[in-house]
């Protein structure tokens, strides 16, 4: 690749330039409502009625910090990181467990189980909702986390089933030959070499779980009626339609809401790609 | 390593084998195998503890739901006590007499085929583009996929606020002198499923353009370079040899995409609520559910409505697997040189 790359790159020079254009554009285009929102919540209410699309005049960050001070937003946060990380945790660990059984071991029902997770790809949790919010009513866990975390971890086990199974299977069988011949058991194999060599795999699948369980709106929407219960997204929309006149501390608050997802991603990003690899490569 | 390739075909009949393998999973007959050995109890029990919680925690939560709205669609319910007025094909005749679900499915058929036609040439240039050595290329990267991780209600609302007749959308055009073509992009029928579209494009583009990195990746770099050796141009070389390579992984994505867009729910509900959109011509089957069904009091109506759904997701997803997808979920369902740790 290396070696190649001198003569690819002389043909590319002419384009350089045009590329960084684009790049920049399309950058640009991705990130002004989240700019929008953000340098909104810096400025006060008549600036925005004034003029909606100007800078911040004057930065104030008391929309900032009245959110901050808040313990409606900390009460939310909290409900959602608790929502999220029990979510990512059962569904990595499931997941994990399920992928293996369905990667390494050779019993009849194997295709039919596969068939059934990835059958699961296509019930989006729009379909089952009602009857959803009926189960779990009947089981007395509405306006409780679980009642949000257990149908999230159902259903974002067949996505993580179909990006681990692939990453599984390449494990090769010699590495199982050989633990089983030092009297390693399927199980001590599981432990001591699956789950440390399918990392990549697992930051990807938790990552996606992760993300999915914070930005969760439908279920929360059903299951959750209590505002103290509220995740961030359902605080967001109420704090929205409370103080729909006070669009700066509106934007304020949306603005501190979608930090932590960013930030965890932006640690994770790399391996996303990395672990996605296996499961879409054609 | 056993392929799995078949497993996608047995889909036929996924309960009965799901009574052999969830709650039964230790009484496996005994079959015929490579390792006469692997039969033993014990690897029955393994494969029940490891597999059963999954097992069991997917079909309470996600197949029972499904089966229980088909069966109380065919009731009216108000959602407690046990559901007693059989009302038989009632509600889904009136379902599929209402102009106004009609009106629903026809958005949504709009936003499916829409989103395929605006996200797909887009996502394919910029993954091309990214993929290519470049200074800033990881702050790219991270920086495009941000709407995906950004929640649909901070976006529906950001970008309502901004789209709003008085917004930031209309204050930049008459900065720029354009007040004629100022809008009312979210009333206006006219418009507004466009701005939905843009919204669409916006939050979810991003996450077509990591698969389709993760899917270039994936291609061995010898070819394009044989490519060019060969005198094939940047463009040639990507029209020629990279994108057909590419197809099971465009394949995947639409397949994800179409299946997204029959159910779109947050962003229209949070966005236009649950009475405008119709109005604003962006209602979606989802969207009409929740306002006729929970938010109505009429839960067997509301079901009824999730298994039409449901049954054009279905019938979509079999032909799409029928004529488009089986060969390309063989290769990558069971690729063998996949996941090399990278």
């Amino acid at each position: 690749m290396t070696a190649l790359a001198a003569p690819r790159r002389r043909s590319f020079s002419f384009s350089t330039p045009i590329v960084y254009f684009v790049a920049l554009v399309v950058v640009g285009l991705v990130l002004v409502p989240v700019v929008y929102i953000i340098l909104g919540g810096f400025r006060t209410n008549s600036e925005i009625t004034v003029d909606p699309a100007g800078f911040p005049v004057t930065w104030q960050i008391g929309n900032y910090l009245d959110v901050l001070a808040s313990d409606v937003f900390w009460r939310q946060v909290a409900n959602s990181a608790v929502s999220a990380i029990i979510t990512t945790f059962f569904v990595v660990a499931l997941g994990l467990m399920a992928s293996f059984v369905l990667a390494r071991y050779d019993f009849r029902g194997r295709g039919a189980m596969y068939a059934l997770f990835t059958a699961g790809l296509m019930f989006p949790m729009t379909v089952a909702i009602t009857p959803l919010y009926i189960l779990i009513k009947n089981l007395g866990l509405t306006n409780s986390l679980a009642g949000v975390i257990i149908p999230q971890i159902a259903f974002a086990l067949p996505v993580t089933i179909v990006i681990l199974v692939p990453f599984l299977q390449a494990i090769p069988k010699e590495l199982q030959e050989a633990a089983e011949i030092d009297g390693c058991s399927r199980i001590g194999f599981f432990w001591r070499m699956v789950v440390p060599l399918s990392k990549a795999a697992v930051v990807t699948v938790g990552i996606l779980a992760f993300i999915a369980s914070w930005n969760s709106y439908l279920l929360p929407l059903f299951i959750l009626n209590n505002e103290d219960a509220y995740t961030l997204p359902l605080g967001v929309q109420a704090f929205a339609s409370r103080y729909s006149v006070d669009t700066a501390k509106v934007l304020a608050f949306t603005s501190l809401s979608m930090i932590p997802a960013l930030v965890f991603f932006s640690l994770f990003e790399r391996r996303i790609v990395g672990g996605l690899t296996g499961a879409v490569k054609g | 390593m056993t392929s799995i390739s078949d497993s996608p075909r047995i889909a036929r009949a996924p309960h009965v084998d799901l009574e052999a393998t969830g709650g039964d999973a230790t009484a496996t007959p005994p079959v015929r195998r490579r390792k006469p050995r692997g039969t033993s109890w014990r690897t029955r029990l393994e494969i029940a503890a490891l597999a059963g919680p999954a097992l069991i925690v997917f079909v309470t939560f996600v197949i029972l739901p499904v089966a229980l709205a088909a069966y109380y669609g065919f009731f009216s319910w108000a959602g407690y006590g046990p559901a007693t007025d059989f009302v038989g094909l009632r509600n889904y005749v009136t379902i599929l007499q209402d102009e106004a679900f009609i009106e629903a499915l026809r958005h949504n058929v709009i936003i499916a085929v829409l989103s395929l036609v605006i996200q797909g040439p887009i996502a394919i240039g910029l993954a091309l583009l990214l993929n290519r050595k470049m200074r800033g290329q990881s702050v790219i990267r991270v920086l495009i996929f941000v709407p995906y991780v950004i929640s649909e209600v901070v976006v529906g609302l950001g970008w309502s606020l901004m789209l709003q007749s008085n917004g930031a959308a209309n204050g930049f055009l008459e900065k720029l002198g354009l007040e004629n073509l100022t809008q009312d992009w979210l009333s206006d029928p006219n418009l507004a499923i466009w701005s939905l579209l843009l919204i669409i494009t916006w939050k979810y583009v991003g996450f077509a353009v990591i698969l389709f990195l993760a899917g270039l990746q994936g291609i061995p770099d010898e070819l394009s370079e044989a490519a060019a050796i060969d005198g094939a141009s940047y463009w040639q070389v990507q029209r020629l040899v990279v994108l057909p390579l590419l197809g099971p992984t465009i394949k995947i994505w639409a397949f994800l995409s179409i299946i997204g867009s029959f159910q779109l729910f947050d962003l229209v509900y949070i966005i236009w609520g649950q009475y405008v959109s119709s109005t604003a011509g962006t209602s979606t089957m989802a969207t009409y559910m929740v306002a006729n069904g929970r938010n109505a009091g009429s839960y067997g109506y509301g079901n009824a409505v999730a298994v039409i759904m449901f049954l054009i997701s279905l019938i979509i997803a079999l032909l799409y697997q029928r004529f488009l997808l089986r060969r390309s979920t063989d290769g990558a369902l069971t690729e063998k040189k996949t996941g090399k740790k990278s």
